[in-house]
């Protein structure tokens, strides 16, 4: 007796892991470091993460609508929402909701869709929405909260949402308490002012090596990044790359000159390193696919954030290294092929 | 490893202590095995079918040329096709051929090809056999005609003509026999079933081969789990008298069985790019090819029977089968009790590198090494496609350390210079990449494409390089004859100048011999 059968192509397994598995992934790996800023700096950051999610899918469903692809399948496969959180932890836990709109509109509309959408796209989403607002609106850009144990007012949730949606403080004279510079900015005003840096380090917002707070979320953001590596969804050389290239730049400058060069490890746990080490630099699709091109891509995001950070305007440029890297990404990639089997 | 700096001979004289040492591949999975559900029970043959389809296209190379038509009887082992320079064809059975016809082949290309049906009459009567005599002192080759007389190829899987292989490693001076017995892929455990009840027979196939190559070493690789084999199989060595006959255990890795993955894993030596094993001084044969050398030389028994697997959870009692050559693989299922009830796919080889076929009166062929019945859990739904998002698993996991998505990228926007720079020739379309894509790109789809459109594209510059030459070489040969035209006019020019010359040099001559006479007539003898 013949039977008939369904034919369809090798291998004829189930499918290992999905596009939403893998971001799923990121996204449960920056959870630890959520939970940390929240505990440092309130809950403002978690509604700045609704507000921005909310924001990239709009405009990520606009954008799939206008293109005439199918909705379903690219709204849950979570790249808008990595995108988003990931953009979300750059901004002031308190700007107002129209940053992470324009952020969302630039990130997901231009970088990400009229690049050709998922997986097309030449420069990160989050960090393009980021620049962006940054150099668009730098006055409420650079308005950060400092951490609650400083803060002589410190927002709860009600008032972050007020002040997010209207830009007003609630508390009559409260604005100054929450628009304070950042510990790297006040590095770098220092610095240029001519002072030493054990003494600037010496003002409450400084912690053992970074910021106050920050230097805990950083541990923590790295903490999920290991759970990436363990899990294989990134690999070792971005991270190293990056965390390495900054502390081997700036030892020689220390060593040099400790009252105007801070601390090598200062620098990795300020501002956005940590974060952009494990979750920003070592996406895939606007990196370099071998590991050879990784290295390189990773020291060039630290060597240039160094560059920023000691001689730019911006007191962080983790953002605009990364861009520039993106930019490189393709070039590296011609001249980093592996050697192939036999060859 | 990169070993490419070293140069081509002091490769050769390390690929001579192979298995010494076992060392790694790059990439690769672990994979499930389910390989035991097939090797509860010994090895048995199916009851003779009602009818043998014989599919004259069992090798590598073109259809072989059918001897018999329909109504004549045939013996069993007769040789019913040849193609030269492939391999032969023969009868399974004793019967009489039905018809020869184009019926559903076990191919990948799931296109019907020519058959011969044979209705076998149960008398199992043999061809005489014609074995070769004292092999040990026969003539290498004797043994590689004996080979190519009994149609035998290569049953890992490609279907090389055996007798070709072995005689290209004759001429390259091979050094060491490899004999494949580690097959990677999950379900298939026809290899490991023959390893254990015919170890002798493998090892007596591996000696002849290793006479027919010249070769001083026989290196046998087992998986690190196949631990009665390994016994087996020394024992038999050992009982041969044999020496120079090692088998070495290597790591489960899919695909640890592709030959040049197993070659990397032996030596540490990688086959250069676009070469061969024998470039190492190395031939790989699959261990059951070993073991049909041995019946064609020494019993005279030509290929016409091979161990399958039939297993998967869409059979009720998975197994290995010794079946005939042309036997349905649906008599073989209702020989396993039938299918299970939610059976969805038919594969013949393993799930990673296997062809699904459309029905099951397809025959075993020669290369049928597994028949694999899949449910609908074991394959799961179709995921939709999604874009690449450079995620580089695939590139961890190929073997050939290619870069799979900038390949499929590549040959998706037609950069052909690219693809050939970024190794495509190299993919040995084992699918680990297609396994692990979280975009569930059917990537070696796209490499076999690529593969084709290689081959056109080169096809295709060969007939312009041709039609460039052609056009040079007129517009040479126009211009010659241009030329020639325009020499003969000067030539002819020059001969009218000069018979306007010669004219005068009449005249002068006239004038030359009117002066003589004046002054013969003269003095006429005075000289």
């Amino acid at each position: 007796m013949t039977r008939s059968f369904e034919t369809g192509g090798a291998p004829h397994m189930p499918p290992q892991t999905t596009v939403a598995a893998v971001m799923l992934q990121v996204l449960l790996a920056l959870v630890p470091g959520v939970l940390a800023y929240t505990w440092f700096f309130g809950p403002g950051i978690l509604i700045q993460i609704i507000l921005a999610t909310f924001f990239a899918l709009l405009f990520e469903a606009l954008m799939l609508r206008w293109r005439g692809r199918p909705l379903k399948p690219f709204i849950n496969d979570y790249s808008a929402v990595v995108t988003a959180v990931l953009f979300a932890l750059c901004i002031p836990p308190l700007a107002p909701w129209w940053i992470s709109c324009i952020a969302m509109l630039f990130a997901i509309g231009f970088a990400k869709h009229l690049y050709g959408g998922l997986g097309q796209n030449v420069f990160n989403p989050a960090m393009v929405g980021y620049v962006v607002v940054l150099i668009s609106f730098p006055q409420v850009m650079t308005a950060w909260l400092p951490p609650l144990a400083l803060a002589e007012y410190s927002p709860g949730l009600v008032d972050s949402l007020v002040t997010i949606f209207t830009g007003h403080v609630p508390v009559a004279g409260a604005w100054d308490a929450v628009t304070q510079s950042t510990p790297l900015d006040t590095l770098k005003t220092g610095v240029d002012a001519g002072r030493m840096v054990p003494e600037i380090r010496s003002a409450p917002i400084f912690g053992d090596y970074g910021g106050m707070g920050w230097e805990w979320i950083a541990n923590w953001f790295a903490l999920g990044g290991f759970f990436l590596l363990y899990k294989r969804t990134i690999n070792w050389h971005v991270p190293v790359s990056v965390i390495g290239s900054v502390i081997l730049l700036s030892l020689p400058f220390w060593l040099a000159d400790p009252d105007s060069n801070p601390f090598p490890l200062q620098h990795v746990f300020s501002g956005g390193l940590v974060l952009a080490a494990f979750f920003i630099a070592t996406d895939p699709v606007s990196g370099c696919v071998s590991n050879r091109g990784r290295i390189i891509f990773g020291a060039g995001v630290g060597i240039i954030t160094l560059v920023i950070r000691r001689w730019g305007g911006y007191p962080d440029g983790v953002a605009f290294a990364v861009l520039l890297m993106n930019m490189a990404a393709p070039l590296i990639d011609r001249y980093t092929r592996p050697r192939m089997y036999g060859e | 490893m990169n070993k490419t700096a070293m140069t081509l001979a002091s490769q050769v004289e390390l690929a001579r202590e192979a298995g010494r040492h076992t060392h790694h591949f790059h990439g690769g999975l672990h994979l499930r095995h389910n390989k035991k559900i097939s090797c509860r029970d010994p090895v048995v043959r199916p009851a003779l079918p009602e009818l043998l389809i014989v599919p004259l296209l069992q090798h590598a190379g073109d259809i072989a040329e059918p001897f018999v038509s329909a109504g004549e009887k045939v013996l069993k082992g007769q040789r019913i096709g040849q193609c030269q320079p492939s391999a032969a064809v023969h009868s399974p059975v004793s019967g009489t051929v039905e018809a020869v016809e184009n019926r559903p082949m076990s191919h990948p290309s799931g296109q019907p090809g020519p058959c011969v049906v044979i209705r076998p009459d149960g008398n199992e009567q043999w061809v005489e056999l014609e074995p070769v005599s004292d092999w040990e002192n026969a003539s290498p080759e004797t043994l590689i005609a004996k080979i190519q007389d009994c149609g035998l190829v290569g049953l890992g899987g490609a279907v090389f003509p055996t007798h070709a292989k072995t005689r290209d490693g004759r001429d390259r001076q091979i050094h060491t026999l490899i004999l494949n017995g580690s097959e990677c892929e999950p379900y298939i455990s026809c290899d490991e079933m023959l390893m254990r009840e015919q170890p002798d027979k493998i090892i007596l196939g591996a000696r002849v081969l290793r006479r027919a190559l010249g070769a001083e070493r026989v290196v046998i690789a087992i998986e690190d789990q196949m631990g009665a084999v390994q016994k087996a199989l020394t024992r038999a060595a050992k009982l041969a008298g044999s020496k120079n006959i090692s088998v070495v255990k290597v790591m489960t890795i899919y695909p640890e069985g592709g030959e040049r993955q197993l070659i990397q894993v032996l030596t540490g030596l990688e086959v250069p790019a676009g070469g061969r094993p024998s470039d190492l001084g190395m031939v790989c044969q699959n261990v059951a090819t070993a073991a049909a050398v041995a019946d064609a030389v020494v019993e005279g028994k030509p290929l016409i029977e091979r161990y399958i697997t039939v297993t998967g959870n869409g059979i009720s009692q998975p197994r290995n089968f010794q079946a005939l050559v042309g036997t349905p693989f649906s008599h073989l299922v209702a020989a396993c009790g039938d299918y299970t009830d939610d059976v969805a796919r038919l594969v013949v080889g393993g799930p990673m590198m296997g062809y699904p076929i459309a029905t099951d009166d397809t025959p075993v062929v020669k290369a049928s090494n597994c028949l694999l019945a899949l449910t609908h859990r074991d394959i799961a739904d179709p995921q939709p496609e999604m874009p690449c998002i450079r995620c580089g698993e695939c590139a961890r996991v190929c073997p050939a350390t290619l870069l799979p998505q900038q390949l499929h990228l590549q040959i998706k926007t037609g950069l052909w210079d690219q693809v050939q720079e970024y190794g495509l020739s190299a993919c040995i379309e084992c699918g680990c990449c297609d396994y692990v894509c979280p975009s569930h790109i059917p990537l070696v789809e796209w490499f076999r494409y690529g593969k084709g459109e290689q081959r056109k594209r080169a096809l295709e510059s060969e007939a312009t390089e041709l039609a460039r030459k052609r056009f040079e070489d007129r517009e040479a040969r126009l211009l010659r004859f241009k030329q020639e035209r325009a020499e003969k006019m000067t030539r002819r020019k020059q001969l009218l100048k000069d018979k306007a010359g010669r004219g005068d040099r009449i005249r002068d001559a006239i004038a030359r011999a009117e002066n003589r006479v004046t002054r013969t007539g003269e003095t006429p003898d005075d000289a």
